[in-house]
């Protein structure tokens, strides 16, 4: 390239990565060196000092912290597995070709794209203890049996989860839809002139060729649901008795509520570091399995 | 299943099913915003409704909740305006660029989409406070155009890449300048792919929650998801009034996703493909 053609595309992609650097790069560093500090936004007379790695011990010690992280992981591991099933079993149907079929994809796009908080508030609704239909639907009119579906630890966690699963299972089908649409159709024909049924027609022909959409689908949503806040802090805050208290949610409580930024990013910082994690790894296996495909 | 009645016999219960999942339960609250505030916590359940249109006079008169949807739109078309403008540019600039130093860019851009929010919530926070930009609009919008950039930027270099570079060698061999070719020649050729970036850009502005919490503490600037999180009756959860502000704040989306469908699945996927 020429020199006034590199400065050309240097001016276009300046401004973005100025922004990026700003707001997600450099505040990522900052966070880990406030994470270092003992600081308190009430108390700046405290100045902030530096403690080293004594907020991660204290993390480490923290049965609240550590309750939450073991919560977190069921809670992605769950909804993961769940919208993965459901997500698949979309996608194979908005798939096929029928007469409404992107009617039908408009209505199964409606969970993703209402705002997590209505859907919260609408689950909140759903599983109220005392007039909510999920209750009518199970025990009808005998309300004595009622399950205060959000004020049971065990409960309070499956209703998080399932609200969860309801909202984004759609995103999850479109990611694997995007994989389906690549197979090319010539293979089933191919297969059905050779006597294969519907069954070994999935197995030796669609399941192999979404496995990489299913990764990628895979990466997305444990990623994301690592970050899970908008449900759990509309429809329990946390409770009851820190049951839903999610990462997130209890590191937004640290740092915006109690003020205590130092200790907050403490938490931040490992939230970013286990996401991270799973990034790579995902990353690498997704890598090694697209050269297997090629091979 | 090679015969139609059975493949029919099987489609008709799982479109069913689908439809049935994705909107029963939506349908079941926002109702409530049609029903009498007696109706709405009645066993058993009220239904269907009476088409009662109270609670919108209240969210309207009582909770004022057009500001917290003026301040939606204004933060929402901001966030989108900037996004598309700075990611048509990076994401023009990634398709023409030789493949390798593009791409290693352009991953690098998506791994920002990854991050947790939480990891840059509170220096951003302590930065908008010295700023004094807590509780105003540039002080959400910056951050929401950090977040949206990437998802932007991948579904623009993507489209980008579709379009030949012959139409733009073309328009330099009748005297346009790089900028000229690139304003008179792609843009008005990118326009589903500028569309497309700039639905889902909006959709996640509007939604977003966890950072307007943070960034907006006081009531004037706060944005739909806020005020509906944090709706408050006086003895009593105003279902009525939530599934209203629920209804209006939705009616967009559901509006933008019923005309614009088939751009945001392969928006969307776009990723998944080439990813």
């Amino acid at each position: 390239m020429k020199k006034k053609e590199i400065k050309f595309y240097l001016a276009l992609i300046a401004p973005a990565l100025l922004v990026l650097f700003l707001f997600i790069g450099a505040p990522i560093v900052q966070s880990f060196i406030k994470s270092l500090h003992t600081i308190i936004t009430g108390l700046p007379q405290l100045k902030a000092p530096f403690v080293g790695l004594a907020n991660y011990k204290d993390l480490l010690n923290d049965p609240v912290a550590v309750h939450s992280l073991r919560l977190t992981v069921v809670f992605v591991a769950t909804t993961t597995f769940f919208e993965l099933l459901i997500g698949l079993l979309l996608a194979l149907l908005i798939h096929h070709r029928f007469y409404g079929r992107s009617a039908l994809r408009a209505c199964v796009l409606v969970p993703w794209a209402i705002p997590t908080v209505v859907a919260a508030q609408m689950w909140r609704f759903l599983f109220n203890d005392t007039y909510g239909m999920i209750n009518y639907f199970i025990f009808g009119a005998d309300s004595a049996s009622y399950i205060p579906w959000l004020a049971q630890p065990g409960t309070a966690l499956f209703a998080i989860i399932f609200a969860d699963i309801w909202k984004t299972s759609s995103f999850a089908a479109l990611l694997i839809l995007a994989g389906l649409q690549v197979i090319p159709q010539e293979l089933y024909q191919a297969a059905e002139v050779d006597g294969a049924g519907v069954m070994s027609r999935f197995r030796h022909i669609t399941w192999p060729l979404i496995r990489p959409a299913l990764l990628v689908a895979l990466l997305f949503r444990t990623i994301d649901a690592f970050r899970v806040f908008d449900l759990a802090f509309v429809m329990t805050h946390g409770g009851p008795a820190d049951a839903t208290n999610v990462l997130q949610l209890y590191g937004y409580k640290k740092m915006f509520v109690e003020g205590m930024m130092g200790y907050g990013s403490a938490v931040s910082v490992s939230i970013f570091v286990i996401v991270l994690i799973l990034a790579v790894l995902y990353v690498r296996m997704v890598g090694r399995r697209m050269l297997e495909a090629r091979a | 299943m090679n015969s139609k009645p059975a493949r029919m016999m099987i489609l008709l219960p799982a479109i069913f099913m689908a439809s049935a999942f994705s909107l029963i339960p939506f349908l079941l609250f926002v109702s409530c915003a049609f029903k009498n505030p007696s109706d709405v916590a009645a066993v058993p359940p009220e239904w269907f409704p009476s088409f009662y249109l109270g609670s919108f006079h209240s969210a309207v008169t009582r909770y004022d909740i057009f500001h917290y949807l003026a301040n939606s739109f204004i933060v929402s078309g901001a966030t989108t305006l900037i996004t598309i403008s700075l990611g048509c540019l990076a994401g023009y600039c990634l398709a023409r660029i030789p493949r390798r130093p593009g791409q290693v860019i352009l991953m690098v851009i998506l791994a920002c989409a990854m991050f947790p929010q939480i990891a840059i919530a509170g220096p951003i926070w302590s930065f908008l406070r010295s700023a004094g930009w807590l509780n105003t609009y540039q002080g959400l919008i910056i951050p929401y155009v950090a977040l949206t950039l990437p998802l932007a930027v991948w579904i623009l270099a993507l489209f980008f890449k579709q379009l030949p570079e012959e139409l733009e060698d073309a328009a330099l061999v009748d005297g346009c300048t790089r900028a000229g070719a690139f304003v008179r020649v792609v843009l008005p050729l990118s326009a589903p792919g500028l569309f497309t970036a700039a639905i889902l850009t909006f959709i996640y502005a509007w939604n977003e929650f966890f950072l307007a919490l943070l960034i907006m503490t006081d009531p004037a600037g706060q944005t739909m998801p806020v005020g509906i999180a944090l709706f408050q009756g006086e003895f009593t959860v105003p279902w009525g009034e939530i599934a209203a502000a629920s209804l209006i704040t939705t009616a967009p989306l559901v509006v933008l996703v019923l005309l614009f469908q088939r751009r945001i699945v392969s928006g969307l996927s776009a990723g998944a493909v080439k990813g």
